[in-house]
Protein backbone atom coordinates (compact mmCIF):
# COMPACT_ATOMS: atom_id res chain seq x y z
CA UNK A 1 0.00 0.00 0.00
CA UNK A 2 2.80 2.33 0.89
CA UNK A 3 4.45 1.59 -2.39
CA UNK A 4 1.29 2.32 -4.32
CA UNK A 5 0.84 5.64 -2.55
CA UNK A 6 4.34 6.66 -3.41
CA UNK A 7 3.86 5.72 -7.04
CA UNK A 8 0.48 7.46 -7.43
CA UNK A 9 1.89 10.81 -8.59
CA UNK A 10 3.59 9.03 -11.42
CA UNK A 11 0.62 7.00 -12.55
CA UNK A 12 -0.70 9.74 -14.83
CA UNK A 13 2.56 9.57 -16.77
CA UNK A 14 2.11 5.93 -17.67
CA UNK A 15 0.56 6.40 -21.13
CA UNK A 16 3.33 8.82 -22.06
CA UNK A 17 5.99 6.48 -20.73
CA UNK A 18 4.50 3.71 -22.82
CA UNK A 19 4.81 5.77 -26.00
CA UNK A 20 8.37 6.74 -25.15
CA UNK A 21 9.29 3.09 -24.47
CA UNK A 22 7.79 2.03 -27.79
CA UNK A 23 9.80 4.65 -29.63
CA UNK A 24 12.98 3.61 -27.87
CA UNK A 25 12.59 -0.11 -28.53
CA UNK A 26 11.59 -0.01 -32.20
CA UNK A 27 15.20 -0.28 -33.52
CA UNK A 28 16.03 -2.69 -30.71
CA UNK A 29 13.09 -4.82 -31.69
CA UNK A 30 14.17 -4.84 -35.34
CA UNK A 31 17.70 -5.76 -34.33
CA UNK A 32 16.29 -8.49 -32.16
CA UNK A 33 14.21 -9.86 -35.03
CA UNK A 34 17.14 -9.67 -37.37
CA UNK A 35 19.19 -11.58 -34.85
CA UNK A 36 16.48 -14.23 -34.62
CA UNK A 37 16.38 -14.55 -38.40
CA UNK A 38 20.17 -14.88 -38.53
CA UNK A 39 20.07 -17.49 -35.77
CA UNK A 40 17.39 -19.46 -37.60
CA UNK A 41 19.42 -19.37 -40.80
CA UNK A 42 22.52 -20.46 -38.92
CA UNK A 43 20.66 -23.35 -37.38
CA UNK A 44 19.33 -24.46 -40.75
CA UNK A 45 22.75 -24.20 -42.39
CA UNK A 46 24.44 -25.94 -39.51
CA UNK A 47 21.98 -28.83 -39.54
CA UNK A 48 22.50 -29.31 -43.26
CA UNK A 49 26.29 -29.12 -43.00
CA UNK A 50 26.43 -31.67 -40.18
CA UNK A 51 24.34 -34.07 -42.26
CA UNK A 52 26.63 -33.44 -45.22
CA UNK A 53 29.70 -34.15 -43.08
CA UNK A 54 28.23 -37.52 -42.17
CA UNK A 55 27.35 -38.18 -45.83
CA UNK A 56 30.92 -37.52 -46.95
CA UNK A 57 32.25 -39.88 -44.28
CA UNK A 58 29.77 -42.46 -45.58
CA UNK A 59 31.53 -42.24 -48.93
CA UNK A 60 34.75 -43.61 -47.45
CA UNK A 61 33.25 -46.13 -45.08
CA UNK A 62 31.47 -48.15 -46.17
CA UNK A 63 31.12 -46.66 -49.70
CA UNK A 64 34.65 -46.72 -51.03
CA UNK A 65 35.64 -49.66 -48.82
CA UNK A 66 32.90 -51.77 -50.42
CA UNK A 67 33.54 -50.45 -53.92
CA UNK A 68 37.25 -51.26 -53.77
CA UNK A 69 36.80 -54.34 -51.56
CA UNK A 70 34.59 -56.02 -54.14
CA UNK A 71 37.03 -55.32 -56.97
CA UNK A 72 39.98 -57.18 -55.46
CA UNK A 73 40.49 -60.92 -55.13
CA UNK A 74 38.92 -62.42 -52.05
CA UNK A 75 42.25 -62.96 -50.29
CA UNK A 76 42.67 -59.17 -50.16
CA UNK A 77 39.16 -57.98 -49.33
CA UNK A 78 39.80 -57.09 -45.69
CA UNK A 79 43.16 -55.48 -46.33
CA UNK A 80 41.56 -53.27 -48.98
CA UNK A 81 38.67 -52.27 -46.73
CA UNK A 82 41.10 -51.62 -43.90
CA UNK A 83 43.01 -49.13 -46.04
CA UNK A 84 39.89 -46.96 -46.31
CA UNK A 85 39.02 -47.45 -42.66
CA UNK A 86 42.54 -46.60 -41.53
CA UNK A 87 42.20 -43.23 -43.24
CA UNK A 88 39.05 -42.54 -41.20
CA UNK A 89 41.05 -42.92 -38.01
CA UNK A 90 44.54 -41.76 -38.96
CA UNK A 91 43.74 -38.64 -40.98
CA UNK A 92 41.29 -37.52 -38.29
CA UNK A 93 44.07 -37.36 -35.70
CA UNK A 94 46.42 -35.67 -38.15
CA UNK A 95 43.70 -33.15 -38.99
CA UNK A 96 43.18 -32.25 -35.35
CA UNK A 97 46.89 -31.78 -34.74
CA UNK A 98 47.99 -29.81 -37.79
CA UNK A 99 46.15 -30.79 -41.00
CA UNK A 100 43.25 -28.34 -40.69
CA UNK A 101 45.59 -25.48 -39.93
CA UNK A 102 47.88 -26.19 -42.89
CA UNK A 103 44.85 -26.22 -45.20
CA UNK A 104 42.72 -23.38 -43.88
CA UNK A 105 44.63 -21.07 -41.56
CA UNK A 106 45.94 -17.84 -43.09
CA UNK A 107 49.32 -18.43 -44.63
CA UNK A 108 51.13 -17.74 -47.87
CA UNK A 109 50.09 -18.55 -51.44
CA UNK A 110 50.93 -22.21 -51.04
CA UNK A 111 50.27 -23.41 -47.51
CA UNK A 112 48.36 -22.35 -44.42
CA UNK A 113 49.99 -21.31 -41.15
CA UNK A 114 49.88 -22.98 -37.78
CA UNK A 115 47.47 -20.64 -36.01
CA UNK A 116 44.80 -23.38 -35.89
CA UNK A 117 47.18 -26.18 -34.85
CA UNK A 118 45.49 -28.41 -32.26
CA UNK A 119 42.28 -26.69 -33.43
CA UNK A 120 43.24 -23.54 -31.54
CA UNK A 121 40.42 -20.95 -31.92
CA UNK A 122 38.28 -23.35 -33.94
CA UNK A 123 34.99 -23.20 -32.10
CA UNK A 124 31.41 -22.00 -32.31
CA UNK A 125 32.28 -18.68 -33.96
CA UNK A 126 32.06 -18.79 -37.76
CA UNK A 127 35.01 -17.92 -39.98
CA UNK A 128 33.43 -15.34 -42.28
CA UNK A 129 35.93 -15.92 -45.09
CA UNK A 130 34.79 -19.51 -45.50
CA UNK A 131 31.26 -19.90 -44.18
CA UNK A 132 29.69 -17.05 -42.30
CA UNK A 133 26.63 -18.89 -40.99
CA UNK A 134 28.06 -22.07 -39.47
CA UNK A 135 30.44 -22.62 -36.58
CA UNK A 136 34.02 -22.93 -37.75
CA UNK A 137 34.03 -26.28 -35.98
CA UNK A 138 31.36 -27.50 -38.41
CA UNK A 139 33.42 -26.23 -41.35
CA UNK A 140 36.44 -28.01 -39.87
CA UNK A 141 34.73 -31.40 -39.47
CA UNK A 142 33.16 -31.14 -42.94
CA UNK A 143 36.54 -30.46 -44.54
CA UNK A 144 38.06 -33.33 -42.57
CA UNK A 145 35.82 -35.79 -44.39
CA UNK A 146 37.35 -34.61 -47.70
CA UNK A 147 40.84 -35.03 -46.30
CA UNK A 148 39.90 -38.61 -45.37
CA UNK A 149 38.48 -39.77 -48.68
CA UNK A 150 41.16 -38.21 -50.86
CA UNK A 151 44.07 -40.44 -49.76
CA UNK A 152 41.69 -43.40 -49.51
CA UNK A 153 41.03 -43.05 -53.24
CA UNK A 154 44.73 -43.62 -54.00
CA UNK A 155 44.54 -47.09 -52.41
CA UNK A 156 42.94 -48.38 -55.62
CA UNK A 157 46.24 -48.09 -57.44
CA UNK A 158 48.43 -50.13 -55.11
CA UNK A 159 45.74 -52.58 -54.04
CA UNK A 160 46.76 -56.17 -53.33
CA UNK A 161 50.49 -55.46 -52.94
CA UNK A 162 51.38 -52.60 -50.57
CA UNK A 163 52.58 -53.11 -47.02
CA UNK A 164 50.10 -51.82 -44.46
CA UNK A 165 52.78 -50.05 -42.42
CA UNK A 166 54.21 -48.38 -45.51
CA UNK A 167 50.71 -47.32 -46.56
CA UNK A 168 50.16 -45.59 -43.22
CA UNK A 169 53.42 -43.66 -43.38
CA UNK A 170 52.84 -42.79 -47.02
CA UNK A 171 49.39 -41.42 -46.29
CA UNK A 172 50.51 -39.25 -43.37
CA UNK A 173 53.25 -37.67 -45.47
CA UNK A 174 50.98 -37.37 -48.49
CA UNK A 175 48.31 -35.55 -46.49
CA UNK A 176 50.83 -33.03 -45.26
CA UNK A 177 52.90 -32.56 -48.42
CA UNK A 178 50.36 -32.93 -51.22
CA UNK A 179 46.82 -32.55 -49.90
CA UNK A 180 47.39 -29.65 -47.52
CA UNK A 181 49.15 -27.36 -50.04
CA UNK A 182 46.64 -28.16 -52.79
CA UNK A 183 43.63 -27.59 -50.53
CA UNK A 184 45.16 -24.33 -49.29
CA UNK A 185 45.95 -23.10 -52.79
CA UNK A 186 42.41 -23.71 -54.05
CA UNK A 187 40.26 -23.08 -50.98
CA UNK A 188 42.44 -21.46 -48.32
CA UNK A 189 42.81 -17.77 -47.44
CA UNK A 190 45.48 -16.28 -49.69
CA UNK A 191 45.70 -19.41 -51.84
CA UNK A 192 47.26 -19.01 -55.26
CA UNK A 193 44.28 -20.54 -57.07
CA UNK A 194 41.46 -19.38 -54.80
CA UNK A 195 38.61 -18.06 -56.95
CA UNK A 196 36.47 -16.49 -54.22
CA UNK A 197 39.22 -14.93 -52.11
CA UNK A 198 41.24 -13.35 -54.88
CA UNK A 199 43.89 -15.87 -55.90
CA UNK A 200 46.23 -15.01 -58.77
CA UNK A 201 44.95 -17.83 -61.00
CA UNK A 202 41.32 -18.13 -59.89
CA UNK A 203 40.50 -21.79 -60.49
CA UNK A 204 36.88 -22.83 -60.22
CA UNK A 205 36.80 -25.98 -58.12
CA UNK A 206 33.50 -26.22 -56.32
CA UNK A 207 33.98 -29.44 -54.38
CA UNK A 208 37.42 -30.77 -55.17
CA UNK A 209 38.03 -31.73 -58.80
CA UNK A 210 41.64 -30.60 -58.54
CA UNK A 211 42.10 -30.87 -54.78
CA UNK A 212 40.58 -34.31 -54.37
CA UNK A 213 40.39 -36.15 -57.67
CA UNK A 214 43.33 -34.95 -59.74
CA UNK A 215 45.73 -35.13 -56.79
CA UNK A 216 44.57 -38.60 -55.76
CA UNK A 217 44.29 -39.86 -59.35
CA UNK A 218 47.73 -38.67 -60.44
CA UNK A 219 49.31 -39.90 -57.20
CA UNK A 220 47.64 -43.23 -57.86
CA UNK A 221 49.31 -43.48 -61.26
CA UNK A 222 52.71 -42.72 -59.73
CA UNK A 223 52.08 -45.39 -57.07
CA UNK A 224 51.09 -47.97 -59.70
CA UNK A 225 54.25 -47.23 -61.69
CA UNK A 226 56.50 -47.14 -58.62
CA UNK A 227 55.26 -50.37 -57.06
CA UNK A 228 55.06 -52.23 -60.34
CA UNK A 229 52.50 -54.77 -61.42
CA UNK A 230 50.96 -57.39 -59.19
CA UNK A 231 52.53 -60.84 -59.36
CA UNK A 232 50.97 -62.54 -62.37
CA UNK A 233 49.57 -59.39 -63.99
CA UNK A 234 48.43 -59.30 -66.76
CA UNK A 235 48.66 -63.02 -67.61
CA UNK A 236 46.79 -64.37 -64.62
CA UNK A 237 43.09 -63.54 -64.49
CA UNK A 238 42.24 -61.22 -61.58
CA UNK A 239 38.51 -60.60 -61.85
CA UNK A 240 36.66 -58.79 -59.05
CA UNK A 241 35.72 -61.28 -56.34
CA UNK A 242 32.34 -59.63 -55.72
CA UNK A 243 30.78 -57.11 -58.05
CA UNK A 244 27.87 -57.23 -55.59
CA UNK A 245 29.96 -55.50 -52.90
CA UNK A 246 31.18 -52.98 -55.46
CA UNK A 247 27.61 -52.32 -56.52
CA UNK A 248 26.52 -51.49 -52.96
CA UNK A 249 29.62 -49.36 -52.53
CA UNK A 250 29.01 -47.40 -55.72
CA UNK A 251 25.40 -46.69 -54.76
CA UNK A 252 26.54 -45.44 -51.35
CA UNK A 253 29.13 -43.25 -53.08
CA UNK A 254 26.39 -41.75 -55.26
CA UNK A 255 24.29 -40.89 -52.18
CA UNK A 256 27.28 -39.64 -50.20
CA UNK A 257 28.30 -37.43 -53.10
CA UNK A 258 25.27 -35.20 -52.44
CA UNK A 259 26.97 -34.29 -49.17
CA UNK A 260 30.26 -33.81 -50.99
CA UNK A 261 28.99 -31.53 -53.76
CA UNK A 262 25.78 -29.94 -52.49
CA UNK A 263 27.39 -29.50 -49.08
CA UNK A 264 30.20 -27.55 -50.71
CA UNK A 265 27.76 -24.65 -50.99
CA UNK A 266 28.47 -24.43 -47.22
CA UNK A 267 24.87 -23.36 -46.63
CA UNK A 268 21.44 -24.83 -47.19
CA UNK A 269 20.32 -22.30 -49.80
CA UNK A 270 19.51 -22.58 -53.48
CA UNK A 271 23.14 -23.06 -54.49
CA UNK A 272 23.12 -26.36 -52.60
CA UNK A 273 20.06 -27.40 -54.60
CA UNK A 274 21.71 -26.44 -57.85
CA UNK A 275 24.82 -28.47 -56.99
CA UNK A 276 22.66 -31.40 -55.85
CA UNK A 277 20.80 -31.47 -59.16
CA UNK A 278 23.95 -31.13 -61.27
CA UNK A 279 25.59 -33.94 -59.29
CA UNK A 280 22.72 -36.32 -59.78
CA UNK A 281 22.32 -35.55 -63.48
CA UNK A 282 25.99 -36.09 -64.26
CA UNK A 283 26.07 -39.44 -62.43
CA UNK A 284 23.11 -40.60 -64.49
CA UNK A 285 24.45 -39.72 -67.93
CA UNK A 286 27.93 -41.01 -67.07
CA UNK A 287 26.50 -44.40 -66.10
CA UNK A 288 24.70 -44.45 -69.45
CA UNK A 289 27.79 -43.27 -71.34
CA UNK A 290 30.11 -45.96 -69.94
CA UNK A 291 27.56 -48.77 -70.27
CA UNK A 292 26.64 -47.88 -73.84
CA UNK A 293 30.30 -47.61 -74.86
CA UNK A 294 30.77 -51.10 -73.47
CA UNK A 295 27.61 -52.36 -75.13
CA UNK A 296 28.90 -51.19 -78.50
CA UNK A 297 32.42 -52.55 -77.98
CA UNK A 298 31.83 -55.84 -76.12
CA UNK A 299 28.25 -56.58 -77.01
CA UNK A 300 26.99 -56.34 -73.42
CA UNK A 301 26.48 -53.50 -70.93
CA UNK A 302 28.06 -54.71 -67.67
CA UNK A 303 26.95 -53.85 -64.14
CA UNK A 304 30.52 -52.98 -63.21
CA UNK A 305 30.64 -50.69 -66.22
CA UNK A 306 27.44 -48.87 -65.27
CA UNK A 307 28.53 -48.28 -61.67
CA UNK A 308 32.06 -47.29 -62.69
CA UNK A 309 30.51 -44.82 -65.10
CA UNK A 310 28.39 -43.24 -62.40
CA UNK A 311 31.47 -42.74 -60.23
CA UNK A 312 33.33 -41.20 -63.19
CA UNK A 313 30.44 -38.78 -63.71
CA UNK A 314 30.37 -37.86 -60.03
CA UNK A 315 34.11 -37.19 -60.18
CA UNK A 316 33.80 -35.00 -63.26
CA UNK A 317 30.90 -32.93 -61.92
CA UNK A 318 32.68 -32.33 -58.60
CA UNK A 319 34.53 -29.16 -59.64
CA UNK A 320 31.56 -27.94 -61.69
CA UNK A 321 28.66 -28.79 -59.39
CA UNK A 322 28.03 -25.30 -58.01
CA UNK A 323 28.78 -23.43 -61.23
CA UNK A 324 26.84 -25.17 -63.99
CA UNK A 325 23.18 -25.65 -64.82
CA UNK A 326 21.41 -28.97 -65.19
CA UNK A 327 21.84 -29.31 -68.97
CA UNK A 328 25.61 -28.83 -69.00
CA UNK A 329 25.70 -31.31 -66.09
CA UNK A 330 24.05 -33.94 -68.27
CA UNK A 331 26.65 -33.28 -70.94
CA UNK A 332 29.63 -33.30 -68.55
CA UNK A 333 28.51 -36.67 -67.19
CA UNK A 334 28.11 -38.20 -70.62
CA UNK A 335 31.55 -37.01 -71.75
CA UNK A 336 33.15 -38.27 -68.52
CA UNK A 337 31.53 -41.69 -68.78
CA UNK A 338 32.79 -42.32 -72.29
CA UNK A 339 36.19 -40.70 -71.66
CA UNK A 340 36.93 -42.68 -68.49
CA UNK A 341 35.82 -45.92 -70.14
CA UNK A 342 38.30 -45.22 -72.93
CA UNK A 343 41.07 -44.47 -70.42
CA UNK A 344 40.41 -47.61 -68.40
CA UNK A 345 39.61 -50.12 -71.12
CA UNK A 346 41.85 -48.97 -73.92
CA UNK A 347 44.61 -46.61 -72.80
CA UNK A 348 45.56 -48.60 -69.69
CA UNK A 349 45.74 -51.85 -71.64
CA UNK A 350 47.89 -50.15 -74.28
CA UNK A 351 50.34 -48.71 -71.76
CA UNK A 352 50.43 -51.80 -69.53
CA UNK A 353 50.62 -50.21 -66.05
CA UNK A 354 48.72 -51.97 -63.28
CA UNK A 355 46.44 -49.34 -61.76
CA UNK A 356 44.60 -52.20 -60.12
CA UNK A 357 41.26 -50.56 -59.37
CA UNK A 358 41.55 -47.69 -61.86
CA UNK A 359 42.06 -44.86 -59.40
CA UNK A 360 43.86 -42.90 -62.14
CA UNK A 361 41.55 -43.90 -64.96
CA UNK A 362 38.47 -42.75 -63.05
CA UNK A 363 39.65 -40.03 -60.63
CA UNK A 364 42.66 -38.62 -62.47
CA UNK A 365 41.04 -38.67 -65.89
CA UNK A 366 37.55 -37.78 -64.68
CA UNK A 367 38.87 -35.00 -62.43
CA UNK A 368 40.87 -33.45 -65.26
CA UNK A 369 38.06 -33.53 -67.80
CA UNK A 370 35.70 -32.15 -65.14
CA UNK A 371 38.04 -29.31 -64.16
CA UNK A 372 38.48 -28.25 -67.79
CA UNK A 373 34.77 -28.53 -68.62
CA UNK A 374 34.04 -26.36 -65.57
CA UNK A 375 35.93 -23.59 -67.38
CA UNK A 376 33.66 -24.11 -70.37
CA UNK A 377 30.25 -24.40 -68.72
CA UNK A 378 30.50 -22.27 -65.54
CA UNK A 379 27.67 -19.75 -65.66
CA UNK A 380 27.41 -16.58 -63.58
CA UNK A 381 23.63 -17.03 -63.59
CA UNK A 382 24.12 -20.16 -61.47
CA UNK A 383 26.81 -18.77 -59.21
CA UNK A 384 28.05 -15.17 -59.51
CA UNK A 385 31.55 -15.99 -58.29
CA UNK A 386 33.50 -13.25 -60.09
CA UNK A 387 32.69 -9.61 -59.39
CA UNK A 388 34.44 -6.38 -60.21
CA UNK A 389 35.36 -3.73 -57.65
CA UNK A 390 31.87 -2.18 -57.86
CA UNK A 391 30.25 -5.53 -57.20
CA UNK A 392 29.03 -6.08 -60.76
CA UNK A 393 28.88 -9.72 -61.74
CA UNK A 394 31.52 -10.79 -64.26
CA UNK A 395 31.25 -13.77 -66.64
CA UNK A 396 32.33 -17.14 -65.22
CA UNK A 397 33.17 -19.64 -67.95
CA UNK A 398 33.50 -19.81 -71.70
CA UNK A 399 29.74 -20.16 -72.07
CA UNK A 400 29.46 -16.69 -70.45
CA UNK A 401 32.15 -15.28 -72.71
CA UNK A 402 35.06 -15.56 -70.26
CA UNK A 403 37.57 -17.34 -72.43
CA UNK A 404 40.42 -16.79 -69.99
CA UNK A 405 38.83 -19.10 -67.45
CA UNK A 406 39.80 -22.21 -69.40
CA UNK A 407 43.41 -21.08 -69.05
CA UNK A 408 42.98 -20.65 -65.30
CA UNK A 409 41.42 -24.08 -65.06
CA UNK A 410 44.34 -25.54 -67.01
CA UNK A 411 46.73 -23.81 -64.61
CA UNK A 412 44.93 -25.37 -61.64
CA UNK A 413 45.04 -28.79 -63.30
CA UNK A 414 48.72 -28.41 -64.13
CA UNK A 415 49.68 -27.40 -60.60
CA UNK A 416 47.67 -30.29 -59.17
CA UNK A 417 49.33 -32.78 -61.52
CA UNK A 418 52.87 -31.54 -60.89
CA UNK A 419 52.42 -31.29 -57.12
CA UNK A 420 50.85 -34.75 -56.89
CA UNK A 421 53.36 -36.44 -59.19
CA UNK A 422 56.49 -34.94 -57.66
CA UNK A 423 55.22 -35.14 -54.08
CA UNK A 424 54.12 -38.75 -54.41
CA UNK A 425 57.37 -39.83 -56.03
CA UNK A 426 59.50 -38.24 -53.32
CA UNK A 427 57.35 -39.69 -50.53
CA UNK A 428 57.42 -43.17 -52.07
CA UNK A 429 61.21 -43.08 -52.32
CA UNK A 430 61.41 -42.05 -48.68
CA UNK A 431 58.95 -44.66 -47.45
CA UNK A 432 60.63 -47.33 -49.53
CA UNK A 433 63.93 -46.46 -47.89
CA UNK A 434 62.50 -46.62 -44.37
CA UNK A 435 60.00 -49.49 -44.56
CA UNK A 436 59.91 -50.92 -48.08
CA UNK A 437 56.65 -50.23 -49.90
CA UNK A 438 55.83 -53.66 -51.22
CA UNK A 439 55.09 -56.96 -49.53
CA UNK A 440 57.21 -60.00 -50.45
CA UNK A 441 56.10 -62.07 -53.44
CA UNK A 442 55.15 -64.95 -51.13
CA UNK A 443 53.00 -62.68 -48.97
CA UNK A 444 51.38 -61.25 -52.07
CA UNK A 445 50.46 -64.69 -53.37
CA UNK A 446 49.11 -65.71 -49.98
CA UNK A 447 47.06 -62.53 -49.77
CA UNK A 448 47.24 -59.40 -47.66
CA UNK A 449 44.35 -60.38 -45.37
CA UNK A 450 46.40 -63.16 -43.84
CA UNK A 451 49.88 -61.70 -44.12
CA UNK A 452 49.11 -58.11 -43.07
CA UNK A 453 46.21 -58.58 -40.68
CA UNK A 454 46.10 -62.26 -39.68
CA UNK A 455 42.48 -62.64 -40.73
CA UNK A 456 40.35 -63.87 -43.59
CA UNK A 457 37.36 -62.04 -45.01
CA UNK A 458 35.31 -65.17 -45.59
CA UNK A 459 35.44 -68.15 -43.27
CA UNK A 460 32.96 -70.40 -44.96
CA UNK A 461 34.48 -73.88 -44.52
CA UNK A 462 31.51 -76.23 -44.82
CA UNK A 463 33.01 -78.68 -42.35
CA UNK A 464 33.54 -76.08 -39.63
CA UNK A 465 30.92 -76.23 -36.90
CA UNK B 1 29.21 -103.40 -56.90
CA UNK B 2 29.84 -100.50 -59.25
CA UNK B 3 30.77 -96.94 -58.55
CA UNK B 4 29.15 -94.28 -60.70
CA UNK B 5 30.87 -90.91 -60.89
CA UNK B 6 28.49 -88.60 -62.64
CA UNK B 7 29.27 -85.03 -63.66
CA UNK B 8 26.26 -82.97 -64.69
CA UNK B 9 25.04 -79.42 -65.22
CA UNK B 10 24.21 -77.87 -61.82
CA UNK B 11 20.74 -76.93 -63.08
CA UNK B 12 19.92 -80.59 -63.72
CA UNK B 13 20.85 -81.84 -60.25
CA UNK B 14 17.37 -81.90 -58.73
CA UNK B 15 15.88 -83.76 -61.68
CA UNK B 16 18.67 -86.34 -61.57
CA UNK B 17 18.40 -86.81 -57.83
CA UNK B 18 14.64 -87.34 -58.01
CA UNK B 19 15.02 -89.84 -60.86
CA UNK B 20 17.63 -91.80 -58.88
CA UNK B 21 15.50 -91.92 -55.72
CA UNK B 22 12.58 -93.06 -57.90
CA UNK B 23 14.47 -96.20 -58.95
CA UNK B 24 15.53 -96.99 -55.40
CA UNK B 25 18.98 -95.46 -55.01
CA UNK B 26 19.49 -94.97 -51.28
CA UNK B 27 22.66 -92.95 -50.95
CA UNK B 28 24.82 -90.52 -52.82
CA UNK B 29 27.65 -88.07 -52.21
CA UNK B 30 27.37 -84.75 -54.00
CA UNK B 31 29.98 -82.06 -54.54
CA UNK B 32 30.10 -78.79 -56.39
CA UNK B 33 33.04 -78.96 -58.77
CA UNK B 34 34.49 -77.01 -61.66
CA UNK B 35 35.79 -78.40 -64.91
CA UNK B 36 35.31 -78.80 -68.60
CA UNK B 37 35.27 -81.49 -71.23
CA UNK B 38 34.97 -80.65 -74.88
CA UNK B 39 32.77 -77.74 -73.97
CA UNK B 40 34.77 -74.54 -74.17
CA UNK B 41 34.35 -71.87 -71.49
CA UNK B 42 33.05 -68.36 -71.92
CA UNK B 43 34.53 -64.87 -71.79
CA UNK B 44 33.80 -62.19 -69.21
CA UNK B 45 34.63 -58.49 -69.39
CA UNK B 46 35.60 -56.44 -66.34
CA UNK B 47 36.26 -52.80 -67.20
CA UNK B 48 37.27 -53.77 -70.69
CA UNK B 49 39.62 -56.56 -69.60
CA UNK B 50 38.69 -59.88 -71.10
CA UNK B 51 38.81 -63.01 -68.97
CA UNK B 52 38.37 -66.48 -70.43
CA UNK B 53 36.60 -68.72 -67.95
CA UNK B 54 37.28 -72.29 -69.07
CA UNK B 55 36.45 -74.15 -65.85
CA UNK B 56 32.71 -74.12 -65.48
CA UNK B 57 30.67 -75.02 -62.44
CA UNK B 58 29.36 -78.61 -62.42
CA UNK B 59 27.85 -80.99 -59.90
CA UNK B 60 29.50 -84.35 -59.28
CA UNK B 61 27.44 -87.27 -57.86
CA UNK B 62 29.25 -90.29 -56.51
CA UNK B 63 27.31 -93.50 -55.81
CA UNK B 64 28.22 -97.13 -55.25
CA UNK B 65 25.34 -99.33 -56.45
CA UNK B 66 24.45 -103.05 -56.53
CA UNK B 67 25.15 -104.29 -60.05
CA UNK B 68 21.52 -105.11 -60.84
CA UNK B 69 20.35 -101.48 -60.71
CA UNK B 70 23.32 -99.88 -62.48
CA UNK B 71 21.72 -99.93 -65.92
CA UNK B 72 18.51 -98.44 -64.62
CA UNK B 73 20.49 -95.74 -62.79
CA UNK B 74 22.39 -94.86 -65.96
CA UNK B 75 19.13 -94.54 -67.83
CA UNK B 76 17.61 -92.42 -65.09
CA UNK B 77 20.59 -90.06 -65.13
CA UNK B 78 20.86 -89.68 -68.88
CA UNK B 79 17.17 -89.07 -69.39
CA UNK B 80 17.01 -86.53 -66.55
CA UNK B 81 20.23 -84.67 -67.35
CA UNK B 82 20.21 -84.61 -71.13
CA UNK B 83 19.57 -81.37 -73.02
CA UNK B 84 21.28 -82.57 -76.17
CA UNK B 85 23.74 -79.69 -76.06
CA UNK B 86 27.47 -79.83 -75.47
CA UNK B 87 28.29 -79.69 -71.74
CA UNK B 88 25.64 -82.10 -70.45
CA UNK B 89 28.28 -84.12 -68.56
CA UNK B 90 29.57 -87.67 -68.25
CA UNK B 91 29.18 -90.88 -66.24
CA UNK B 92 32.25 -92.94 -65.26
CA UNK B 93 31.89 -96.53 -63.99
CA UNK B 94 34.39 -98.41 -61.80
CA UNK B 95 34.29 -101.90 -60.25
CA UNK B 96 34.28 -101.80 -56.44
CA UNK B 97 35.98 -104.62 -54.47
CA UNK B 98 34.51 -104.11 -51.05
CA UNK B 99 32.32 -101.83 -48.96
CA UNK B 100 32.22 -101.65 -45.16
CA UNK B 101 29.62 -99.96 -42.97
CA UNK B 102 31.47 -98.29 -40.11
CA UNK B 103 28.54 -98.57 -37.69
CA UNK B 104 28.32 -102.40 -37.60
CA UNK B 105 30.95 -103.90 -39.91
CA UNK B 106 28.39 -104.92 -42.58
CA UNK B 107 30.24 -105.86 -45.72
CA UNK B 108 29.59 -106.02 -49.46
CA UNK B 109 26.18 -105.04 -50.86
CA UNK B 110 24.74 -105.16 -47.34
CA UNK B 111 26.85 -102.16 -46.51
CA UNK B 112 25.47 -100.03 -49.34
Amino acid sequence: MRLLRRLTPFLFMLPLAGTLAAQATQPDRIAQLQQQIADAKSSADNAWMLVCSALVLLMTGPGLALFYGGLVRKKNVLATMMQSFAMMALITVLWAVIGYSLCFASGNNFIGGIEHAFLHNVGAAPDGDYAATIPQQTFMIYQLMFAIITPALICGAFAERMKFSAMLLFMVLWSLLVYAPMAHMVWGKGGLLNASLGGRFPTLDFAGGTVVHITSGVSALICALFLGRRVGFPKEPMPPHSVVLSFIGACLLWVGWFGFNAGSALNSGSLATSAFVATHFAAATAAIGWAVAEWIRNGKPSVLGAISGSVAGLVAITPAAGFVGPMPALLIGLIAGVFCYTMVAMVKARLGYDDSLDAFGVHGAGGTIGALLTGVFAASAVNPIFKDAQGHVLPSGMIDGNFRQLGNQAMGVLIAIVLAAVGTYVILQLVNLVLGVRVSAEDEVQGLDLTQHGEEGYYWEASMP
Amino acid sequence: MTKLETVIQPAKFDAVKDALIEIGVEGMTVSEVRGHGRQKGHTEFYRGREYTVDLLPKVKIEMVLPDQIVDRAIQAITSAARTGKIGDGKIFLTRIDEAIRIRNDDRGENAL
